[in-house]
């Protein structure tokens, strides 16, 4: 069955997006998309760093993302700029600089448009042992660091008083984030992976009673857009990274129609979760 | 001091801040603050806005690290905390029931007592962004009672409330004290609290101004300077106003001359504190009719430079 390289695509997206999902609540809970960005966006600079000292794709990827992250807490604590000028100067500046290394490196011949647009077409068994591998080690961490990340999303001050440890809640937070970014990275690109992230977490807002349930559905979600998207791209050979966010937009839009009106999962869902 | 009595012994110490001092951009927010509380015990922080009450409630519960001096908390301490502002996104689906178990697991009995305790029970399954500010605030303090803490801190409990809610919830803060003997630090600018609820009365003002009980501290003479022009807001039973604060902090005199405290010879000073507002000839509502006209007042003029 993996012989088929459609089946790897679907395996592979679905992967991500199940995993994406809780994450891109949180993303959307701590109002973070920006800051989703630019971890992204730095992902080009590790690609070009992975190829410049041969160290492994995935490795440098993540350590990039969460150097730039950890780079963006430093100077936020000086307070000599907001932080949204913060992003948007590291941002641009971590994919001008892998751009332009990419370009020195005359000697490697990349596909760029693949890193930045995604190439799920192209997965390999090993990718995909690597996104679910991944993507369980992501979603059990969520699990077990739930109730201290919902405390402090809510409010800092409170877990703080309360017996919890918020700024390293929030350090564990970024490292799944830049885990998630260094494995989507291959399904939609460097461009396009935040808004898997958010516009799936983004559609299951109106239809959740709780946090949990948010998370659960949004995961849901993402998985139902990137099979819309990856037969879609197949039915009109569309790029299958576009189509997939193209797909997710249209789920979107949908949640938005009147005829969908709010119909949580009701209170059961939100017992049930302690 | 402490006017329900009992032990100095150390294992009754909840929290103790000695000489205490906090500073941001070379800045002291407050600096010098002694200040301990024990099982059992309502201590109550008052002070103009800009004063440290909140930086001083957050130094005792470790949210800030002090920059000087120390902060000692009980092996243990169990803490119940009221913020004085807390924004839920509106992203977030929370209902109330979720949020009572924001920090920890609770069952649905405990949550029905203490929702019930701030007349909320029937909001149990409400979304919390849909909450009126009275009615968040209400599950605020359910949530930090429900977890049966050693030390209740709440900053501006009754923020929002209705008038007649902010009397019951002052009664339910003190039989909680009395039923479960923790203590309570507590911000507020209802002096009918401070006056009848409170243990220790700390006054702020950067540093510890004066303390005591209620009635030691309002004869206070540095309490009178301090609160000459806010105790407007909270000073409910004085009524002759012949000086003004100007936004900087200096005060305008009746003549027209400015200086940068209120004489203690300013017309309302003389009025004695709240100790013998028994016999005072205003009905008691009018009193609170006029206290909210102050507190309109008070915020156009300081608003400046008001901070957290």
């Amino acid at each position: 069955m993996l012989d088929d390289f459609f089946t790897r695509a679907l395996l592979a997206g679905i992967g991500v997006a199940l995993t994406a999902g809780p994450l891109g609540c949180f993303v959307v809970w701590r109002r973070m998309a920006y800051f989703g960005d630019t971890m992204a966006h730095s992902a080009l600079l590790g690609v070009a760093l992975s190829l410049f000292f041969q160290i492994n794709l995935l490795l440098a990827v993540f350590g990039v993302a969460v150097l730039v992250s950890l780079l963006l807490l430093v100077l936020q604590r000086r307070q000599s700029l907001s932080a949204d000028a913060l992003l948007g100067i590291l941002s641009h500046s971590t994919l001008a600089i892998g751009l332009v290394l990419v370009a020195f490196m005359t000697w490697v011949r990349i596909d760029l448009i693949a890193f930045l647009f995604g190439d799920i077409l192209a997965v390999t068994p090993a990718d995909i042992a690597l996104i679910w591998g991944g993507g369980i080690v992501v979603v059990a961490a969520l699990a077990l660091l739930w109730r201290p990340l919902i405390a402090s999303t809510v409010s800092e001050e409170v877990a703080e008083a309360e017996g919890m440890k918020p700024a390293q809640t929030r350090l564990f937070f970024m490292l799944l984030m830049a885990l998630v970014i260094a494995i989507a990275m291959k399904i939609v690109g460097i461009m396009l992976i935040t808004s898997l992230l958010i516009i799936p977490a983004a559609t299951a807002r109106r239809f959740s009673s709780s946090p949990e349930w948010m998370a659960v559905l949004a995961s849901l979600i993402g998985a139902l857009a990137v099979i819309g998207g990856l037969f879609g791209s197949l039915q009109y050979d569309t790029p299958s990274g576009p189509s997939i966010v193209v797909a997710a937009l249209a789920l979107f839009i949908l949640s938005l129609l009147p005829a969908m009106r709010k119909h949580p999962a009701g209170p059961a869902a939100s017992q049930g979760v302690r | 001091m402490n006017v329900r009595g009992g032990g100095d012994r150390a294992e009754d110490q909840l929290v103790s801040l000695k000489g205490t001092g906090i500073r941001r951009d070379g800045r002291w927010l407050v600096r010098g603050i002694d200040l301990s509380i024990r099982r059992g015990e309502v201590v109550t922080l008052i002070g103009p806005n800009g004063a440290g009450k909140s930086t001083t409630a957050k130094l005792a519960i470790g949210v800030l690290r002090p920059d000087e001096g120390s902060v000692a908390r009980m092996r243990g301490l169990r803490i119940g905390y009221v913020p004085q502002k807390l924004a839920v996104d509106w992203t977030m689906p929370l209902s109330v029931r979720r949020l009572m178990r924001l920090t920890a697991p609770l069952a649905d009995a405990e949550i029905m007592t203490a929702l019930t305790a701030t007349g909320i029970a029937h909001l149990l399954d409400a979304e919390v962004r849909h909450l009126s500010g009275g009615e968040f605030q209400r599950a605020l303090l359910a949530r930090a009672i429900a977890r049966k803490p050693d030390l209740l801190v709440l900053d501006e409990p009754v923020q929002g409330v209705d008038f007649a809610g902010e009397a019951a919830l002052y009664e339910l803060i003190r039989s909680i004290r009395n039923a479960t003997g923790c203590g309570i630090l507590m911000i507020s600018h209802d002096l009918h609290m401070v006056m009848a609820g409170t243990d220790t009365v700390i006054c702020l003002n950067g540093h510890v101004c004066c303390r005591g009980t209620p009635e030691t501290v309002s004869q206070s003479s540095d309490y009178m300077k301090l609160f000459g022009g806010s105790a407007r807001s909270i000073a409910v039973y004085n009524h002759h106003h012949d000086h003004t604060h100007l936004p900087d902090g200096r005060v305008e005199h009746s003549d027209g001359s400015v200086t940068d405290h209120c004489h203690p010879q300013d017309g309302h000073h003389h009025d004695k504190g709240g100790h013998d507002h028994e016999g005072h000839d205003h009905p008691h509502n009018g009193d609170h009719a006029h206290q909210h006209g102050h507190n309109h007042h008070q915020s156009s003029q300081t608003g400046g430079s008001a901070r957290a």
